[in-house]
């Protein structure tokens, strides 16, 4: 079985989120690009799917700032082969423009799985499993917790809100959006990383320009409102749970 | 293209999702800078009967086997040819774990744009919150039709519903032979715990509770305030509650009278399903967290230095 | 004329002879028995040279198997052992004493031999002293650290036996022979008396005589025979354990992965992954259960017992050795067996308590981080660890924050801290994720930084290019983490202009003095901030213009005081600050562990009795008057404070860094 786990690369909100002076994009010097979340959880899911029926895993990813890293990653988990795109993702790029621009890529493999994230944080058009496999003309389902594979179909774990989740089957090859892995994506030590840097390649293919049609045009971006904040009560923790006891008994919550 | 906005329903076991009355009232107010109709796109099996309290001007109505539960592919395929034939000037949906998907589908197959995480449209530009909560984007409306996937946060879901409903208009339901989806059940989340939804007083509990002993100063908390803990999705990974207590996009939305959330970023995914709460008290000791922009009253205080302090005072409260 | 009689009542002949090919052959056979459990070691366990400065390795043996100083470290079961043990030794002695005189040299004539007669004399009571010290121990005292098995009361019975048996040959004798020096032998003499008393004829008294002739050198036989199979094993097996203990690893130093001859690294799933001496430190072990009883997780219901893992892995050895020596690097997973589960291994704080107090000088903290290296190796750790470990990997703290906002504690202070990148300092101070990261310690570090100021030091930080140094990552058992990020602070720190390091946190000064790499330390000193005070404060630099007067406790941490022996240094400076020291009950190299070292600070923590930093509290708290308890370690500062307030002792101790009584004193 052939799996293809197109991943992407998103600013890590562990750092502060900076505009830059154009006022409509992310400012790039202060961004640092890390594996978006849901893409690890494919990653995982897609290792755990190679163990139990065997087969092969393909990674794919842009060529942005720490991606090497990611690959390798990814590698030592037990990714068979690894791609990064090198194009002009540096200068913008949102969910369509990434869907097309991995689309030869995955086309060439000819998966009988792509597994990528639901989401990401910072996507604003949409995910790119659904709209990469209208480009492929196959079934995408998103929100996955769980797949297994038997004779052509997946079966799936899809979750909706409250709780409930739902089974359904898909005749493959199909896109899935993985949001979790059935297990948490394992840990990697970095010893086994370091050696899989020695024997493992990354090929790495041009995407060209990138097309970004099918997202609005963004105007501004800004931190949200900060006269909306919440009136911040200050003092030891004594003191602010007493004056927070008595705003409670006001509203007649006590 | 004509100047109307469609509204997709999204419902489930009988019920409409709440971010559809969100979507509607979005629709009612963009529609009167557009000047078109409201249009419910009402797709299910025996399903018309939903539409009678839906604040839109017309509901069509499309009756299916295959359509019986709210799915992407089925949808999408009926969707995408009603939204062909009509043009409308914008497609709303709920920013869900079905509507998005539909939403990438559409705007793929047809060609649109599409705006997820949006908060609100209107006077020709749209706003998103991004990343976390962390970032808010604002652009101009493209002009030609376009998909929105909305989030909650502007509109009350009141304000979707109307006593007179749409006029109801049944539509001729298309071949819907060689799906290659197949919904087989549903499977309940885990029961036998009380139901966070109906709770009056909610202690959220996040990242911040780092132990899962800690969970006792919640516990302590809760009961003082006759309420319930509830916590969001890293709390509940760990397994230190059950999925019934979960809150946010993949768990329950809540509305009580007082959520005290506690060391809970206000990550979107959580934060959409809070909002209906009346009054939010946060605490977090990083004085960024999103959680800040929604609550009415914070403090940074850390939350395991506070809560039993709280606890306390409470108790000090009732009893004297 | 006083002089040896051998073999009294036997005539020379096949008896005489007899005698000798019994017990030696015995003897050697139990030397045989010993040769085959050692060859298990070396076929099984992987090769390490344990052989070199073979003086200084005997003098070890002198000191801690014949000089038992660590045995003596407990006053009743010492004394007790010495008692056994040096009864022993003398009454060994003495034999081959008899041996010589008879065979070789008869130098046991005169006063020699009265001398010898009241030393081996003398020594018969002390022994049965000891003996019946050690059954009062074990059935009326009870303590639980010991096995409480049967083997151990009948190995006593078995050699207090010889003993009676040996003193009735003798007394028998002096019955018989009654000769004029008789005093000479005090404890047999009386005896002697008794069977004079009795008035039984000569031919019965050599009767009687015989039986236990025969009886005692069969006793002993047996005792040779049995030994390997009984506890006493440890008698041979404890000198070895001691000649072959680690010398030229200082304690704070792990050692580094091995690696095969691909090099490729070798972690520790089978017994064969472990060195032979790993596993000599199974047979070395004597069950005393000092180490159960000074291990701070083992005493709050963890799973973990220090004892359990040295025994766990001699059971191992014996159980599974024999076919571990036939198939080449291959058996059964070591991890999962009784004493060495996942949860047992992960437990661990490696605060050192354990190798600190046994007797026998065994290493366990050393085998659990090989055996975690292998959990590692495989992804085996609990979430809350991996998140922790990414963290690092990503941001070089554990704390999942920006590594720009390492020096954010530091931005607000005026004058600004010299940055040691950018140009040079006398003191580089390296200053730790959590007096970096952690606010509720913002405050120490900053009284830190006025500390220095007002000394007037040289000082600089590294602001964003310090990482975390990395010593507990690698007793968690992420050697490849531990590398990464010593080579980043190496890169740091080789740009660098500096004349010593002084840091906040003990396990970064153990870490940076023992492990990182020798010429990039290049010699300089790496100090703790308590050394430091006190050089300045004994220099005159540093001088206070308050008497605090307070009454006070000092928490010795474990990376500071039991691995690197700074035990006086942060003492005096709180006494220079006037403030008075009440010590604990378990001070110094004894002092407890907060429980957060080992990684443990980073790991999920299960359901225990009571968190150690909570017993330590309530030790401090039973000291009379004692208003503050102070630390020097930043990890300290949080487990005690919260400890603290959870024994809602809150009112009663503060507790506070040495720091802030330096800085109150200024």
């Amino acid at each position: 079985m052939k799996i293809v786990v197109p991943i992407q690369l998103v600013p890590d909100l562990v750092e502060e989120l900076v505009v830059d002076s154009s006022g409509a994009a992310l400012d790039r010097e202060s961004l640092r690009w890390k594996l978006s979340e849901p893409d690890d959880h494919a990653i995982e899911q897609a290792i755990l799917l190679k163990e139990k029926g065997g087969g092969e895993v393909v990674v794919l990813a842009p060529d942005l700032e720490g991606v090497d890293d990611v690959l390798f990653a990814a590698a030592a988990k037990g990714a068979d082969k690894l791609i990064k795109l090198t194009g002009d993702f540096e200068g913008g790029f949102n969910e369509h423009a990434v869907a097309r621009a991995f689309l030869p890529w995955v086309k060439e493999v000819q998966p009988d799985l792509v597994l990528t994230g639901v989401q990401t944080h910072n996507g604003l058009d949409g995910a790119v499993g659904a709209i990469m496999a209208e480009y492929l003309a196959v079934p995408y389902v998103g929100y996955i917790s769980g797949v297994s594979v038997a004779g052509g179909k997946a079966t799936l774990h899809k979750d909706y809100p409250g709780g409930l989740r739902a089974e359904i089957e898909v005749a493959l090859p199909a896109v899935l959006g993985i949001s979790s892995a059935e297990s948490a994506p394992r840990y990697v030590p970095i010893s086994k990383v370091r050696q899989v840097m020695k024997t493992s390649r990354i090929d790495t293919k041009d995407a060209g320009g990138l097309d970004l049609g099918g997202a609005a045009s963004v105007k501004r971006m800004f931190p949200p409102e900060v006269a909306e904040r919440a009136t911040m009560i200050q003092g030891s923790a004594e003191e602010v749970a007493a004056k927070l006891a008595a705003i409670m008994k006001e509203q007649g919550l006590v | 293209m004509n100047q109307d906005i469609f509204v997709v329903i999204e419902h489930r076991r009988g019920q409409i999702a709440d971010i559809t009355y969100v979507a509607l009232a979005q629709a009612q107010a963009l529609a009167k800078e557009t000047g078109g109709k409201v249009v419910a796109l009402l797709l299910g099996n025996n399903a018309s009967g939903l539409a009678k309290n839906l604040a839109a001007d017309s509901a069509w109505t499309i009756d299916q086997a295959a359509l019986a539960e709210f799915a992407s592919e089925a949808y999408g395929k009926v969707l995408a040819g009603v939204i062909k034939e009509k043009s409308p000037r914008a497609v709303l949906l709920g920013d869900t774990t079905v509507g998005a998907e539909l939403a990438g589908l559409l705007s793929a197959r047809l060609g649109l744009p599409l705006i997820t995480s949006c908060l609100r449209v209107g006077a020709g530009k749209y706003m998103c919150k991004i990343c976390g909560g962390k970032m808010m984007v604002e652009g101009d409306l493209p002009a030609e039709t376009v998909l929105v996937a909305m989030i909650p946060g502007s509109f009350k879901v009141e304000q979707g519903q109307s006593a007179k409903g749409p006029e109801v208009t049944p539509l001729p339901a298309p071949d819907l032979s060689g799906l290659r989806v197949t919904f087989k059940q549903y499977i309940e989340p885990q029961t036998g715990d009380i139901d966070i939804t109906v709770q009056k007083v909610l202690v959220g509990i996040g990242r911040g509770i780092e132990r899962q002993d800690n969970l006792e100063l919640a516990n302590e908390l809760a009961e003082a305030l006759g309420g319930a803990v509830c916590a969001s999705r890293p709390v509940v990974d760990q397994g230190w509650l059950p999925t019934s207590r979960l809150v946010g996009k993949s768990g329950k939305t809540v509305k009580p009278k007082l959520y005290l959330a506690c060391g809970i970023s206000g990550a979107p995914e959580h934060a959409e399903t809070i909002t209906g709460s009346e009054m939010i008290i946060a605490v977090n000791t990083d004085p960024a967290a999103p959680i800040f922009g929604m609550a009415k009253y914070g403090t940074e205080v850390n939350m395991l230095d506070l809560m039993p302090a709280l606890s306390e005072a409470i108790r000090k409260i009732k009893g004297g | 004329m006083p002089e040896k009689t051998d073999f009294f009542g036997v005539p020379w002949g096949w008896a005489h002879i007899l005698v000798y090919v019994v017990v030696i052959g015995c003897f050697l056979f139990m030397l045989y028995r010993l040769y085959l459990q050692a060859r298990l070691w070396w076929k099984v366990g992987r090769p390490e040279k344990r052989w070199d400065q073979p003086f200084k390795r005997f003098w070890r043996v002198i000191q801690y198997i014949f000089g038992q100083s660590k045995v003596m470290g407990q006053l009743y079961p010492g004394l007790m052992h010495v008692a056994i043990f040096w009864s022993f030794l003398v009454f060994f002695a003495g034999t081959a004493a008899a041996v010589i005189n008879t065979r070789v040299y008869p130098f046991l004539v005169g006063r020699p031999y009265l001398y010898y007669k009241l030393i081996l004399d003398l020594f018969v009571p002390v022994f049965l002293i000891g003996v019946m010290l050690a059954e009062y121990r074990r059935w009326v005292q009870k303590p639980k650290r010991l096995t409480f098995e049967d083997r151990f009361s009948w190995s006593l019975i078995l050699i207090a036996f010889i003993v009676v048996t040996g003193l009735m040959v003798e007394s028998l004798r002096l019955a018989i022979q009654q000769p004029a020096w008789a005093a000479w032998s005090p404890v047999a003499s009386p005896v002697s008396q008794i069977w004079m008393i009795t008035g039984a004829s000569e031919a019965t008294l050599y009767a009687i005589y015989y039986v236990f002739y025969v009886v005692h050198p069969l006793l002993v036989c047996l005792f040779f025979v049995l030994l390997p199979s009984t506890p006493m094993f440890h008698v041979l097996t404890t000198p070895l354990n001691v000649f072959f203990s680690r010398l030229n690893r200082p304690l704070g130093q792990l050692a580094p992965v091995p690696q095969d001859a691909k090099g490729v690294p070798i972690y520790t799933r089978s017994l064969c992954n472990l060195t032979w001496s790993q596993l000599l430190n199974g047979d070395g072990c004597t069950e005393c259960g000092r180490c159960q009883d000074a291990c701070p997780a083992h005493a709050a219901g963890q799973p973990i017992n220090p004892k359990e893992i040295m025994l766990g892995l001699r059971n191992a050895l014996h159980s599974d050795g024999a076919i571990l020596d036939k198939r080449e690097g291959k058996g059964p997973d070591l991890i999962g067996k009784p004493g060495l589960t996942e949860d047992i291994l992960w437990s661990c704080s490696s605060c050192g308590a354990c190798v600190q107090e046994c007797p026998v000088l065994n290493e366990h903290v050393d085998t659990i981080v090989d055996m975690r290296r292998y959990l590692v190796s495989e992804g085996r750790l609990d979430s809350k660890a991996q998140d922790v470990l990414n963290s690092l990997g990503r941001y070089g703290n554990s704390f999942g924050q920006s590594e720009r906002a390492r020096a954010k504690w530091a931005q607000t202070l005026e004058p600004k801290i010299k940055d040691a990148r950018k140009g040079p300092v006398e003191y580089l101070w390296f200053v730790g994720d959590y007096a970096s990261y952690s606010p509720a310690l913002t405050d120490v570090t900053r009284s830190t930084a006025n500390v220095f100021q007002k000394a007037g030091i040289d000082f600089g930080i590294l602001y964003e290019a310090e990482r975390n140094a990395g010593n507990d990552v690698r007793r968690v058992g992420e050697e490849g983490l531990f590398e990464m990020l010593a080579e980043k602070n190496g890169a740091a720190l080789a740009k660098c202009n500096f004349k010593a390091i002084v840091t906040t946190d003990p396990h970064s000064y153990n870490t940076l003095k023992h492990e990182y790499p020798a010429d990039l330390i290049g010699g300089r000193p790496v100090l703790h901030y308590t050394e430091l005070l006190d050089q300045l404060i004994a220099s005159g630099r540093l001088r206070f213009s308050k008497s605090l007067g307070y009454k006070v406790t000092y928490q010795d941490p474990c990376y500071l005081g039991r691995y690197n022996m700074v035990y006086e240094a942060p003492r005096r400076v709180i006494r220079a600050t006037g403030c008075e020291i009440h010590e604990m009950p378990r001070n110094g190299k004894r002092a407890l562990c907060c429980g957060a070292g080992g990684g443990r600070i980073w790991m999920e923590e299960k359901a225990i009795k009571e968190r150690p930093s909570e017993s330590r509290i309530r030790e401090a708290v039973g000291l009379d008057g004692v208003q503050c308890f102070v630390v020097s370690c930043p990890k300290d500062m949080r487990m005690y404070g919260d400890a603290v307030k959870t024994t809602g002792q809150e009112q009663k101790l503060a507790v506070k860094d040495l720091i802030e009584l330096v800085n109150a004193a200024l």
